[in-house]
């Protein structure tokens, strides 16, 4: 009995090294492809319809393409699919028909046990932060790195510097209920793009925070995606998306609705984004910097 | 080996957290370890002796006094010949006296016998020995059919002798506390059965958002389950040594003592203590390791 389940373990270890090394070549491969000049969006969706179990039809006949370093988002009200949505980009419900590719791979001919090596390249945020409560900032963050099995002098390296990225440095050895909302959720950022992935999902991010968190949050956001991370945003927000003139997905009822290019969109660093949100908003800093406001904009917390 | 290393550490560390539910585990395994412990030598030592009565239950067939040795031995073939027959002894008169010397000894009775003054009453015998005391009544009537006109298989035989009824009244004894005392073990076995796994239950309930977590981060199944199978086999290991530790310490002040004054208990071929230990040790290690391992199925359907 201990000897076989010592040698599966070790059949399990090398199976999952062999894998790492497999996906080592992948990436390589990946990034010899960049140069390429034709590569596959990183999310596509041809006609993807997603039934639950009961017959409710969550998606139909979604079809959109995002392309790589795009900022997204998904907007639509309770239960339109938004969720779900998500749920089907890191496998965890599969279309009932349709196509749903990541990066070029159509996760229904994924393998089951494939899928957790596409989470890997996924990070995801969501409104509820997710955190693990009895773990520090650093345990919290590091936690992904371990389930990749990536080495230790790697992990004591990345994680203050993702730290630092999301402005958390003071509170690496912080447990989670010691933290505001917003500093929970750039732990939480923090933990999905510690990685780098080329992809990244937040649900409702902001969903739980404050108007002046959520320019922060949404900061942060941006930042990432100017790192080259394609980013897709689901959220309740819309003055928010109205501010941050990106392209807009709206959903209702399961069906995209509405496909909005961002027609005002302009190139601008992450700190000329936060001072022009803010003072759209009419939130925070924009009003000490003595920004001339426009007095039409909507009021804060409306 | 960095894995196996993550692996018991987060196993211990889900022990220390959830330190009430552990100790319930650890409880009910001592508590299913020390019955097993204790049952298991009881119902190998009442079957024991169910097989010494056993071996004692025969058949006495007597001839007539007058009858010669001839027709004696022409009736042993006959018996011989019985469906289900295991063998017979043919007791001449003077091998039935000293039989019937052996049996009763030096008492008043005996000095009785001693003073036959060369006469033997003894008619020949024959003890007739069956594959399974339980077809004892079968070979009777086959010897001597019942009612009032049937003649017995040899005219030879004057009766048969079933003998022994104290003996068959003890075998039903021990049947039934046999089957009474199995009976009583299974029930506790799967009492306890299902008190380990809902236990366990309860802890990977308490944890199912780190369940969440891993899967999220991309942990791949074995990987979030082996923990938990690890955290299953400290309990299983810990409950079992404190319970083999508490038998032990009852073998040596309760029943080492005893064998000693009563020569009963030397009799019984109990179970060895070695084996034994190695049995319960293994069978709770298993059934926590299991429990755990299989109740995680439920909650890691990608």
């Amino acid at each position: 009995m201990r000897g076989a389940s010592q040698k599966t373990l070790r059949m399990a270890l090398l199976r999952t090294r062999r894998r790492r090394n497999r996906a080592r070549e992948g990436r390589t491969r990946g990034d010899d492809a960049a140069e390429r000049p034709r590569r596959p969006p990183i999310v596509e969706l041809r006609d993807a319809t997603v039934v639950y179990p009961g017959g409710h039809v969550a998606l139909e006949r979604v079809s959109f393409e995002i392309a790589r370093g795009e900022f997204v988002f998904v907007v639509g009200p309770t239960g339109c699919g938004k969720s779900t949505l998500i749920r089907t980009l890191i496998g965890e419900v599969r279309p009932a028909s349709g196509e749903v590719l990541i990066a070029g791979h159509d996760i229904d001919r994924l393998r089951k046990r494939r899928i957790p090596h596409l989470r890997r390249r996924i990070g995801t945020v969501f409104q509820d932060f997710k955190l693990l409560p009895n773990r520090t900032v650093y345990d919290n963050v590091a936690y992904t790195l371990k389930v990749t099995g990536e080495r230790r002098s790697e992990i004591r390296r990345k994680v203050p510097e993702i730290l630092r990225l999301v402005g958390l440095q003071g509170k690496v050895h912080n447990y989670p209920d010691q933290l505001s909302g917003g500093e929970q959720q750039r732990v939480s950022i923090a933990r999905a793009f510690v990685n780098h992935p080329p992809l990244l999902l937040a649900d409702e991010p902001t969903g739980n925070l404050d108007p002046e968190t959520s320019i922060g949050i949404m900061q942060l956001l941006y930042r990432i995606n100017r790192t080259g991370t394609t980013v897709l945003v689901v959220t309740h927000d819309r003055e928010m998306v109205d501010k941050m003139r990106r392209r807009v997905l709206a959903l209702n009822e399961g069906r995209l609705v509405r496909d909005q290019a961002a027609a005002t969109y302009h190139e601008e660093s992450t700190s000329e984004f936060g001072v022009r949100v803010r003072a759209e908003m009419g939130v925070g800093e924009g009003h000490t910097n003595g920004e001339p406001i426009e007095p039409t904009a909507s009021a804060p917390g409306s | 080996m960095r894995r196996i290393f993550f692996f018991i550490a987060e196993a211990f560390r889900a022990l220390r957290r959830s330190a009430s539910p552990s100790l319930a585990a650890i409880v009910t395994v001592v508590m299913t370890t020390l019955l097993l412990g204790v049952f298991i030598p009881v119902i190998r030592a009442s079957s024991t002796t169910t097989e010494n009565v056993q071996s004692q239950l025969a058949l006495y067939v007597y001839m007539y006094p007058d009858a010669t040795k001839k027709q004696a031995q022409a009736a042993e073939k006959r018996i011989n010949k019985i469906h289900r027959v295991k063998n017979t002894d043919f007791v001449s008169p003077n091998e039935g006296l000293n039989r019937l010397r052996e049996n009763i000894g030096k008492s008043e009775i005996g000095k009785g016998i001693t003073q036959l003054q060369g006469k033997n009453p003894l008619p020949y015998s024959v003890v007739v020995h069956p594959d399974d005391p339980n077809d004892l009544p079968a070979i009777q009537r086959a010897i001597t059919p019942p009612g009032k006109h049937a003649k017995p298989i040899s005219p030879a035989i004057q009766e048969v002798n079933s003998g022994q009824k104290a003996a068959q009244a003890i075998r039903t004894v021990t049947n039934a506390v046999k089957v009474m005392l199995t009976v009583i073990a299974a029930l506790l076995l799967i009492v306890s059965l299902l008190l380990i796994a809902n236990t366990i239950r309860l802890s990977i309930y308490a944890r199912r958002r780190e369940v969440e977590v891993m899967r999220l981060v991309g942990a791949t199944n074995w990987f979030i389950r082996w923990p938990f199978v690890i955290e299953g086999l400290v309990v299983g290991l810990t409950g079992a040594a404190i319970a083999v530790g508490m038998l032990w310490i009852g073998k040596v002040t309760i029943i080492d003592p005893l064998a000693e004054n009563f020569a009963l208990i030397d009799n019984f071929s109990t179970v060895g203590f070695v084996p034994l230990i190695i049995v319960l040790l293994a069978a709770s290690i298993v059934v926590s390791a299991l429990g755990s391992g299989i109740t995680l199925r439920r909650f890691l359907r990608v």
